[in-house]
């Protein structure tokens, strides 16, 4: 038998672990839901119900999309002949949000680490060296974080990039990028992809 | 006195044996005396947080909250630096890490070396020249810290590129760009860390040159060449096999030792007599100091736990002297009242009881 009030509790726990909430605020949330039952409550768990039984990996990018391939792997006009590598899909949805880049990207989902147990395989760092050949990758943009795991990554892949003679940049220096790309302004990311250089 | 880089105030709440304590400052060097256990280290334990890192104890984060309660803890102080004033505040919840404040706005911890430059020496440095060379590596890193405050962030990028390496070692990983990428760092950051190091040396000679002092010159050197950034990435390819057989990085910046001499007697530091390995250790925190006033305009701020006990009257005097030729802030702790008598007013005086109190005079 279920117990509307235990109910209540338990989704209050589940919306507690999403981040940048806690306790107080998953309680407000569901309070709000609740006394938006119909207008809101409904439409977002359906909504919720579908994403969850479509999302999906892109298997060439590792964007996440409702479909095997991502709509912008699925676009010939993104196929210009640029890849950008980033770290996370936050750092892949905001620089779609500026708007100003019009390659494909390639989603690592992390960067090297011995320490956590990261290895190039966990990061697609093959798929992605598979990837340049057949899509007519001319140039690599590295978008990765200043951090030394970030460092590290770039310049793993910079070496299993070099034996194909693609041109290889990175982001402009002094932006912090990887996984925080997400908390730049378009105007900084426009700037950024503008004065990328040589790695 | 007016100008130079100096605390005028300084509370705590919450802070190891000081439930809640005050002074009042005026930069004039601050001598503070009381018994065994009065908290006078801990006094100067807190000043010593106002720059990055661990401080003058190297503590873990859990000691420094007051016991029993261990209720969190705060450091407040006002920072004079030439005609401006700072704000810092240094604070921890139990069982949170420490957040700092500069001027009421959010700060990263090293943001306080741009600030704030605080030297010390503490009664445990006294067997630097006899123990391990860990310890001398990081008064050396803390010397090359205090003239260039980015050394630090080279220091933690080694470290975490080694640690990383170390444990590709120890899983027997074999993937040779995996290793380039982290040695390139390593080498990178390492040749960084090599150049400060040698350049703060050169700079303490040059302040040790000619200087009007009583205590002895010490001649510091490195263990060790400099390979530079390539030598380095060379060196760490090519002991990539018997590093794996340790499970560890044997060699590199990380084993750098420094070599002290001194001077006068041409005698290695670890030969000398205790009272002269102290007066070396002086000699170099003053030289250190007379370097950054020349670089900064302003002598930092010293914190010199117990150093008037070891020292004769001869020596006590021309301490005192120095200090007050500086112009530095300096922190020095004693037992005893008379130790202070030949600063006299040149000084401020803190009394500490048994009890944890504080008065001031002067
Ligand atoms: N976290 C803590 N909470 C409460 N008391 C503490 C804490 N850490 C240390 N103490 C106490 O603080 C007291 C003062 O220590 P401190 O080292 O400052 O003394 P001191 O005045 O320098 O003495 P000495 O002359 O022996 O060097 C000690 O008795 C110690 O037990
Ligand atoms: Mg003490
Ligand atoms: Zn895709």
């Amino acid at each position: 038998m279920s117990d509307a009030a235990t109910d209540i509790d338990d989704l209050i726990a589940l919306m507690a672990r999403l981040p940048g909430l806690g306790p107080r605020s998953a309680r407000r949330a569901v309070l709000h839901l609740v006394k938006k039952r119909s207008i809101l409550m409904k439409p977002l768990a359906e909504q919720m119900g579908r994403v969850a039984a479509t999302a999906r990996e892109c298997t060439l990018c590792g964007n996440i999309s409702g479909t095997e391939l991502c709509a912008i792997c699925a676009s010939e006009a993104r196929a210009n002949g640029e890849l950008c590598v980033v770290e996370d899909v936050s750092d892949l949805w905001a620089m779609e949000r500026s708007g100003i880049f019009k390659g494909r990207y390639h989603v690592l989902g992390g960067t090297l680490s011995a320490l956590d147990a990261v290895g190039p395989d966990e990061l697609r760092i093959p798929r992605l060296v598979a990837r340049l050949a057949p899509e007519g990758v001319r140039e690599v943009i590295l978008a990765l974080g200043a951090t030394v795991d970030g460092q590290t990554t770039a310049h793993y892949i910079a070496e299993q990039i070099e034996p194909h003679g693609i041109e290889l940049t990175s982001l402009a220096q002094g932006v912090p990028i990887g996984g925080e790309l997400d908390y730049l302004d378009d105007g900084t990311i426009t700037a950024a992809l503008n004065a990328r250089r040589a790695f | 006195m007016s100008g130079g880089l100096a605390l005028t105030e300084l509370r705590l709440s919450h802070f190891r044996s000081h439930r809640a304590a005050q002074v009042m400052l005026d930069g004039r060097p601050v001598a503070i005396h009381g018994p065994n256990g009065a908290g006078k280290t801990n006094l100067l334990e807190a000043v010593s947080l106002l720059s990055p890192g661990r401080g003058l104890r190297r503590a873990a984060a859990e000691d420094l909250a007051r016991l029993p309660e261990a209720l969190g803890w705060r450091i407040a102080a006002t920072l004079r630096a030439g005609a401006r004033h700072h704000e810092i505040e240094l604070r921890a919840e139990p069982g949170q890490s420490r957040t700092v404040r500069i001027d009421d706005k959010a700060a990263p911890q090293l943001a306080l070396g741009r600030l704030a430059r605080i030297l010390w020496l503490v009664p445990s440095m006294d067997r630097l020249w006899t123990e391990a060379a860990e310890g001398r590596r990081r008064f050396l890193d803390r010397l090359a810290l205090s003239f260039e405050p980015a050394h630090g962030e080279a220091v933690l990028g080694y470290e975490k590129a080694m640690r990383e390496r170390n444990r590709l070692l120890r899983d027997q990983q074999r993937d040779p760009a995996w290793y380039r990428a982290l040695e390139g760092q390593m080498a990178r950051s390492g040749a960084l860390i090599e150049r400060r190091r040698r350049d703060a040396l050169e700079r303490i000679g040059r302040a040790q040159e000619g200087a009007a002092t009583q205590f002895p010159v010490a001649l510091l050197s490195m263990s060790q060449e400099d390979l530079g950034e390539e030598g380095l990435g060379v060196l760490l390819e090519r002991e990539r096999g018997r590093d794996m057989a340790a499970g560890r990085s044997l060699r590199g910046p990380h084993r750098a030792d420094l070599v002290a001499i001194y001077g006068s007697k041409d005698m290695p530091a670890a030969q000398s007599s205790t009272g002269e390995q102290k007066a070396l250790l002086i000699s170099l925190i003053l030289a250190n100091a007379r370097a950054l006033r020349a670089d900064l305009g302003a002598a930092p701020i010293l914190l010199l736990d117990e150093v008037a006990a070891h020292l004769d009257a001869r020596r006590r005097a021309a301490l005192y002297d120095e200090i007050c030729a500086l112009g530095s802030q300096a922190w020095m702790t004693g037992t005893e009242p008379d130790l202070f008598e030949g600063l006299g007013a040149r000084g401020q005086h803190v009394t500490m009881d048994a009890d944890g109190g504080m008065r001031q005079e002067g």
